[in-house]
């Protein structure tokens, strides 16, 4: 397979693979416990290969997760001392972990397939050149090969526990009481992240892996409120970036994990302005016209309060309104004006009067 | 409204009210949770405002206090914006908006109390310090002065705010829930502490919770959903009809007033189904 | 000994590493205690991870590699990337740890884009912005401890004045907004003062480690006090103590790199002030619940003799 092919196809299954564990962790509040984890695989990584005397995959995955296990357990333990709160909890592990590693890493053997730049960034311009050996036949790029591995075991955790996973992640209790253990399912979904991380980190570094983890499902989430479509939405996503990624890296020559995580945060930066429902624009969209309602609204309420008490010939002159509510004139315009439009209130001579749908609006305003 | 005898507790010479909010329409991100509130809280009053929850009790006073963004109207503390007469006001959070795990003793909370004063960069000294002491005295929290604050009871920190706001020595006293979890002496103390507050001629305003023990502590009385719906002196405000009005169709009121939490809440719920 | 104390004097190299990496631990010693007393402790990891494409693009602007502005540069997108964490978090369902995240991971993505961007551009640059990703502190010259000095003695001194403000602001924010004291004026200053300190950790323990400095000194120090002016200072007597111990330990093993071993230096203080802190340590805590619990059993045991209960 050349690199032409193996890079991006190594680049979406890595991306399909993290993505679909994303979901799940941003509603479990987790993703700086997924930043630890990809971080803290770095001793055991180490260890692994270590111990097998060169970077042997089996080993690989087996000291990562047993690194995982260990900074999961770390943090949990150090958050119920209460001691220390969950950030610090996490802040006080992952580090120490990767600082471990880069220890055994220039200890050890410096020169180790892991250099500096592979643990930040990875190396996945050179999947092509590694590939998987099966009785002398040469079967392809080993990344291929384990990234589609991990796809089908997150895609077959998830099919699975679907149920589990998400009554944990809602109502913890309930799930409890329903007999559905939250800390197993806490404990398996760290594994199978841990595991994936371990993948991902040859091709992506640790930082990154985060991105692919969490960004792609961040902005599923701004663009969909349900479970079943925010899943394949993300995946779709975290698919997508990597695509583009690669032309750019190809076009700018520059890192290609790099070109991925900067193309999931633009597609992440869109949603964030654009989102039909959630976007920034939207909001603002949706803000001013609500301000133009409620300022109409606030209105009718205040001229409702003051009718038939003594003050009511004060209060409902057009005058009054500026300074009693302290609004500018402009803002006092646009309230009359659109209270006017809507047919509750009639200007007589200087003052307003309430019409009777501006009775009824003021009252339906005030009952909720 | 009532706007009737506003007066009656009024030392003589000021008939300004202590507090006095104008068509005050707050709003947390364009959606109002209060709407054209007109009050005015006669000064040496002992005032509770009480109200279902997410009527707006605690937003109403920190609207009072200029912590909350005034849609509409206008804040006046003894007849001046609220800017100009910081030092006349002292402020009783609710307990549980603190952490109270921070690594400090009750009496430097106190002194917390003087900063207002002393305004920017300067250090309290001797003289904050006895102020401080003081207060922690009239609480009955003399002997707790350096005691780490997550080793207090809660009634215990409770009165340890309290003494911070008399530290403040202010005119004007705002209570959030101060009586919420508080033990029986605690309690007491904090009744004898109005009392005596009123006495020396001060004002204080409580947000309350409790229907039943309100009759007994205090003497002015608003009634507080969304809007004013009643105020005036106690008994006569304390009514059967006034408190349906206030409480009655609680559950619509919740439903539809706060938006955010409601699309939060739906969005939860269909995620869950 | 004496002549590894010499050699902290007098070797120029060591000197240095130990003077910067020191420096270092006490600035972000003494706001680390404010960050982890809000509850903001990974915020400065995000802040570090941010940094990177600052210093690109500075060094894309300028094309050299002067201190002043790459560290402008740097603290520039620590801000940036604070205000794009604020407006998910108040704009968006996102909660507070996805915007940490999803900052941290974009911004160091897109930097890790330009720096390789650059480093292909031009290769004789290479080493000088590949630094800031596991910080070199091996590598810490007069000049950047010079740089260090004026930048940690800032951020000091603005602590030292605004003690109480910061204090209040910490413990009772609300409360401090009444008292008219600007609460958002003053968070902008601390979180600038923490992004002082994590330009400054950047070259010295890496964009990765900087979380530890901040977090790992102020929780130590919170075990041993229950005051705030000794917990900073104890704060920042641990970040010192852990950056000349790291720097010592690599001057001596040369196989040690110098960030990491500042970062195990810091969590052995932060593990053993955990177990072993009067009145707040975990093995004291085991220990008295075990008294307590004999002393249960005894007392069962002997109601039991008596026939008291059976």
């Amino acid at each position: 397979m050349s690199s032409a092919v193996a890079v991006p196809l190594t680049g979406v299954l890595v991306a399909s693979a993290c993505a679909l564990l994303g979901s799940f962790l941003i509603l479990r509040r987790m993703a700086m416990m997924s930043d630890a984890i990809s971080h803290a695989i770095l001793p055991g990584l180490v260890a692994g290969y270590v111990l097998a005397q060169g970077p042997n995959l089996f080993a690989g995955f087996l000291g990562a997760s047993l690194a995982a296990a260990v900074t999961v357990t770390a943090v949990e333990a150090l958050k119920r001392t209460r001691r220390v709160d969950a950030g610090a909890a996490i802040g006080i592990v992952f580090p120490a972990m990767f600082a471990l590693g880069t220890v055994l890493v220039t200890w050890r053997f410096s020169d180790i397939h892991l250099d500096a730049d592979a643990i930040l960034f990875g190396n996945i311009e050179f999947v092509a050149f590694d590939t998987f050996v099966f009785n002398g036949q040469d079967l392809g790029p080993q990344s291929v090969w384990v990234m589609s591995g991990l796809c089908l075991l997150n895609l077959l955790f998830i099919g699975i526990f679907y149920k589990e996973l998400k009554l944990t992640t809602f109502d913890a209790g309930l799930a409890a009481a329903l007999g559905f253990s939250p800390a197993i399912v806490h404990y398996a979904l760290m594994l199978v992240l841990s595991i994936t991380s371990v993948g991902a980190f040859s091709a992506v570094g640790a930082v990154l892996v985060v991105a692919l983890v969490i960004v792609p499902a961040a902005t599923a989430y701004l663009l969909t409120d349900r479970l079943a479509v925010m899943i394949p939405l993300s995946v779709v996503i975290g698919a997508v970036a990597a695509l583009i990624g690669y032309r750019v890296a190809i076009a700018v020559d520059a890192s290609i994990a790099g070109a991925m995580v900067s193309a999931v945060g633009v597609l992440f930066g869109l949603a964030l302005l654009f989102s039909p429902s959630q976007g920034v624009v939207a909001r603002a969209w949706q803000n001013r016209r609500n301000r133009a309602v409620i300022a109409s609204q606030m209105l009718v309420v205040h001229l409702f309060n003051h009718e038939g008490a003594p003050d009511s010939e004060e209060e409902s002159s057009v005058e009054h309104l500026s300074d009693g509510l302290r609004w500018s004139p402009a803002r006092t315009d646009m309230a009359v004006a659109g209270a006017s439009r809507r047919g509750w209130v009639v200007r007589a001579n200087g003052h307003l009067e309430l019409t009777e749908p501006g009775r009824e609006t003021a009252r339906l305003v005030l009952a909720r | 409204m009532t706007h009737a005898p506003l007066f009656e507790h009024a030392p003589p010479g000021t008939p300004v009210p202590a507090v006095s909010l104008r068509d005050l329409t707050v709003a947390y991100r364009e959606t109002p949770v209060l709407w054209d509130v007109d009050l005015d809280i006669p000064a040496g009053s002992l005032t509770a405002i009480i109200g279902p929850n997410g009527a707006g009790k605690s937003t109403l006073i920190k609207a009072a206090l200029g912590l909350a963004p005034l849609a509409a109207g206008s804040v006046s503390i003894f007849g001046e914006p609220y800017k100009e007469q910081r030092d006349l006001v002292g402020y009783v959070p609710q307990r549980g908006s603190v952490d109270w795990d921070f690594p400090t003793n009750a009496l430097d909370v106190v002194m917390m109390g003087t900063y207002g004063r002393l305004g920017w960069i300067r250090r309290p000294g001797k003289a904050q310090r006895e102020v401080a002491m003081r207060s922690l005295e009239q609480l009955g929290m003399a002997d707790f002065a350096h005691r780490q604050i997550s080793q207090l009871s809660g009634g215990q920190q409770q009165r340890v705010f309290l003494a911070r706001a008399l530290a403040q020595d202010a005119e004007l006293y705002v209570m959030d829930e101060p009586f919420v979890g508080v033990d029986a002496t605690t309690e007491r103390a904090i009744v004898d502490l109005l009392r005596e507050l009123q006495a020396r001629g001060k004002t204080v305003v409580c947000v309350h919770h409790d229907l039943e023990s309100a009759p007994d502590y205090f003497d002015w009385l608003v009634l507080l959903n969304v809007r004013i719906i009643a105020d005036g002196p106690f008994a006569a405000t304390f009514t059967p009809e006034n408190l349906s009005r206030t409480y009655g169709g609680r559950t619509h009121v919740l439903g539809r007033l706060d938006h955010e939490a409601v699309a939060r809440e739906a969005q939860e719920i269909e995620l869950r189904i | 000994m004496s002549e590894l104390l010499r050699d902290l004097i007098f070797d120029y190299t060591l000197r240095n590493v130990a003077l910067g990496s020191a420096l270092l631990g006490i600035v972000s010693g003494v706001l680390g205690s404010y960050a982890v007393l809000r509850r903001q402790g990974l915020l400065g990891d995000t802040l570090a991870h941010a940094a990177l494409p600052g210093i690109c693009i500075a060094f894309l602007i300028t094309g050299s590699r002067a201190q002043i502005p790459l560290l402008l540069g740097a603290g520039i997108a620590g801000w940036v990337g604070t205000m794009i964490l604020l407006l998910i978090v108040r704009r968006t369902v996102l909660s507070e740890d996805a915007a940490l995240g999803i900052v941290l991971s974009t911004f160091f993505g897109f930097g890790v884009l330009l720096l390789t961007f650059i480093n292909q551009r031009d290769d004789a640059n290479q080493a000088g912005l590949d630094k800031y990703l596991f910080g070199q502190a091996a590598a810490l010259i007069e000049s950047d401890v010079i740089i260090f000095a004026i930048l940690g003695g800032v951020a000091l001194a603005l602590v030292l004045l605004f003690y109480q403000e910061f204090k209040l602001l910490t413990f009772d924010p609300e409360f401090a907004g009444s008292l008219g004291f600007g609460t958002t004026k003053l968070s902008v200053l601390l979180t600038s003062l923490i992004v002082v300190a994590v330009v400054i950790g950047l070259q010295t323990v890496g964009v990765v480690l900087m979380a530890a400095m901040l977090i790992g000194p102020a929780a130590a120090a919170r075990q041993w006090t229950d005051r705030l002016g000794v917990m900073i200072v104890l704060s920042a007597a641990f970040g010192a103590v852990a950056g000349v111990v790291g720097a010592v330990l690599s001057f001596t093993e040369e196989r040690l790199p110098t960030g990491p071993t500042i970062v195990l230096a810091l969590t052995v203080i932060v593990f053993a002030s955990l177990a072993f802190a009067p009145a707040r340590g975990l093995v004291w805590e085991w220990w008295r619940r075990r008294q307590q619990r004999r002393a249960w059993a005894l007392e069962v045991a002997r109601l039991k003799a008596e026939g008291h209960v059976r």
